[in-house]
């Protein structure tokens, strides 16, 4: 990927709470216009490692670059190519949809000639327009994701970065907001970063995953590939031992391979922490 | 590695509307920024006010109590010594100064939410320094204490309080209000950065509300008090805020630059400290 234009690079990225090595030596390099997808389970540190890329963890110079800004010493600038949705529902509950996205373009300094037409442009984008005067209160969790959505695409960004964005939505909400991400990148030509523990949704939507486990990257390519390197691991395997053909991998079994404990062996150390699984808990709660 | 897709899938006709959103909006630069953050969270304020008003309805009933039962009775006990002015309109702008303080106080509750809820994550990855961050949702804060502020002043001019009406002067009492509420709460907001969990800031908020309310001179003039009292009402802002205000409600104080002069500077010292300390709720 080095040939493209980098969107996003990390160099040795660190990031320790206390004791915890949340994000231990991650290297990574998102290309311009990928879909990006970081997978891993819960205390990966792909929270961190968002954090980090989204000048919101002081992390030192050298270490993260957006779209070849430094994010330890730009701060600004990389924030004015950044759209950013959390993994809690961070929609303004007492404001209408249309009120939630004008304030991003305000703070985004779009100009008052344009503000009312580019917030009804990224309302409709994510089909939204409809519902635009009514309180984000009364939407659904489907809703308020894609008008997080909007928020963030009202400024224009290169580089979308997104945090389990569909975490505790039913199947049919997960579709549409990723049936949206995909029509904007289309669209937009913008690159997306997105975390994600679903891995039948990274197999489906990204151009490229990085498998994350305990604070490093332990797998990097396309779906295909990752599956296809350890088919091929298995077969030898089996004919090895004499044994039948074994079933096409998935990208679950891909990620049980690469990190050797697979998504429930995140052993009861501080991978996890408290207060990551009372948000994630919380945004699932207010979804639901 | 692998290469992105040449070819992007076909694009629907909704998504059509994306291309006015292809230009990211021309930056503001410079002193421009810190206005321009200002008004916005105002803004949000007062839309979030015109969907619901309950909060303007029940911050209205402490000052009114206040006026009402213990203003009304002090006046009729002649207990305070207040010159030739009727107790009852020497404590009204102490109510509107204290009444503000009491709710922004608790501002840094509000944070810590947005902080949980992920809206002040959000907003800390827009191109909004810290300061202006603050800044925006201490003024915020502050219009929402100026409408109470015209509350209380409509009662009290309903119990016959004899108050200005001059337009310039109550533009004097709307900065007064502005600015303390500024001070407290981004005095809180720094509380919160520091104890950072809401149940501690209450706790806190709860401790302190009534010390500086007492050692003021919202209710008393600090002629009558001890020595200590004295020294620590002299470091009070919201002493300040309350002679600024009686000054231009009565007309009684002659130390307005002074009173103006502590509340811009209490503020903004304020606002840097929060500033400082806001990405601690971040991380």
């Amino acid at each position: 990927m080095k040939s493209a234009e980098e969107a996003v690079g990390c160099t040795g990225l660190e990031y320790a709470f206390g004791g915890t090595r949340a994000v231990d030596g991650l290297d990574l390099s998102v290309g311009a216009g990928e879909v990006f997808g970081l997978l891993g389970p819960n205390g990966a540190g792909k929270t961190t490692a968002i954090r980090a890329m989204t000048t919101l963890l002081p992390v030192p110079s050298g270490m993260v670059r957006v779209f070849g800004q430094d994010v330890a010493r730009q701060k600004m600038a990389v924030r004015r190519l950044l759209g950013y949705v959390p993994q809690a529902l961070s929609a303004d509950a007492g404001l209408t949809g249309r009120e939630n996205v004008a304030l991003f373009a305000r703070v985004f300094d779009v100009s008052r000639r344009e503000r009312a037409a580019r917030v009804a442009a990224a309302l409709e984008a994510v089909g939204l327009g409809d519902a635009a005067d009514r309180l984000a209160g009364t939407y659904s969790g489907g809703m308020v994701r894609r008008l997080e959505l909007a928020q963030a695409l009202v400024s224009a960004p290169r580089l979308l970065v997104l945090d389990e964005p569909t975490i505790g939505l039913d199947p049919i909400a997960r579709t549409s907001v990723w049936e949206r991400i995909g029509e904007i990148r289309a669209a937009t030509g913008m690159t997306v970063l997105v975390t994600t523990h679903y891995m039948d949704e990274a197999d489906q939507y990204c151009d490229r995953v990085a498998l994350m486990h305990r604070g490093r990257i332990r797998g990097l390519g396309t779906p295909e590939q990752l599956k296809a390197e350890v088919d091929a691991e298995r077969r030898a395997a089996a004919s090895a031992s004499g044994e039948s053909e074994p079933a096409p991998p998935t990208l679950e079994d891909v990620f049980r391979h690469f990190s050797g404990d697979g998504m429930a062996g995140a052993p009861d150390d501080q991978t996890e922490r408290f207060r990551d699984v009372r948000r994630t808990r919380r945004t699932a709660s207010r979804v639901g | 590695m692998s290469a992105v897709p040449a070819v992007p899938p076909p694009v629907s006709a909704e998504v059509d509307g994306l291309r006015l959103l292809l230009t990211p909006p021309a930056a503001r630069t410079g002193w421009r920024i810190v206005p321009a953050r200002v008004v916005a969270m105002c803004v949000v304020e007062l839309q979030k006010l015109r969907h619901d008003r309950t909060e303007l309805y029940t911050r209205a009933i402490q000052p009114a109590l206040w006026l009402l039962i213990f203003g009304e009775t002090f006046t009729r006990l002649r207990a305070i010594p207040t010159g030739n002015i009727p107790y009852l309109d020497y404590m009204a702008p102490g109510i509107i100064a204290q009444s503000a303080m009491f709710i922004a106080i608790f501002y840094g509750i509000q944070i810590i939410w947005e902080r949980d809820s992920g809206v002040l994550t959000k907003l800390l990855v827009t191109p909004t320094p810290r300061a202006a961050l603050v800044m925006g949702k201490a003024f915020a804060s502050g219009v929402k204490a100026v409408i109470q502020a015209v509350v209380v002043i409509i009662i009290a001019a309903l119990l016959g309080v004899a108050l200005t009406w001059n337009p310039l002067r109550l533009l004097g009492v709307a900065v007064a209000v502005v600015l303390g509420s500024a001070f407290f709460s981004c005095l809180s907001v720094t509380i919160a950065g520091i104890v950072l969990t809401r149940d501690r800031l209450m706790g806190i908020g709860q401790a302190i509300t009534m010390p500086l309310f007492f050692a003021s001179n919202a209710l008393y003039p600090v002629a009558l008090m001890p020595g200590w009292l004295k020294a620590i009402s002299t470091v009070n802002p919201l002493s300040y805020q309350v002679d600024a205000l009686r000054g231009l409600l009565l007309g009684t104080s002659d130390h307005l630059a002074t009173d103006f002069g502590v509340l811009v500077l209490a503020a903004a010292l304020a606002i840097a400290a929060a500033s400082s300390l806001l990405g601690r709720l971040a991380r």
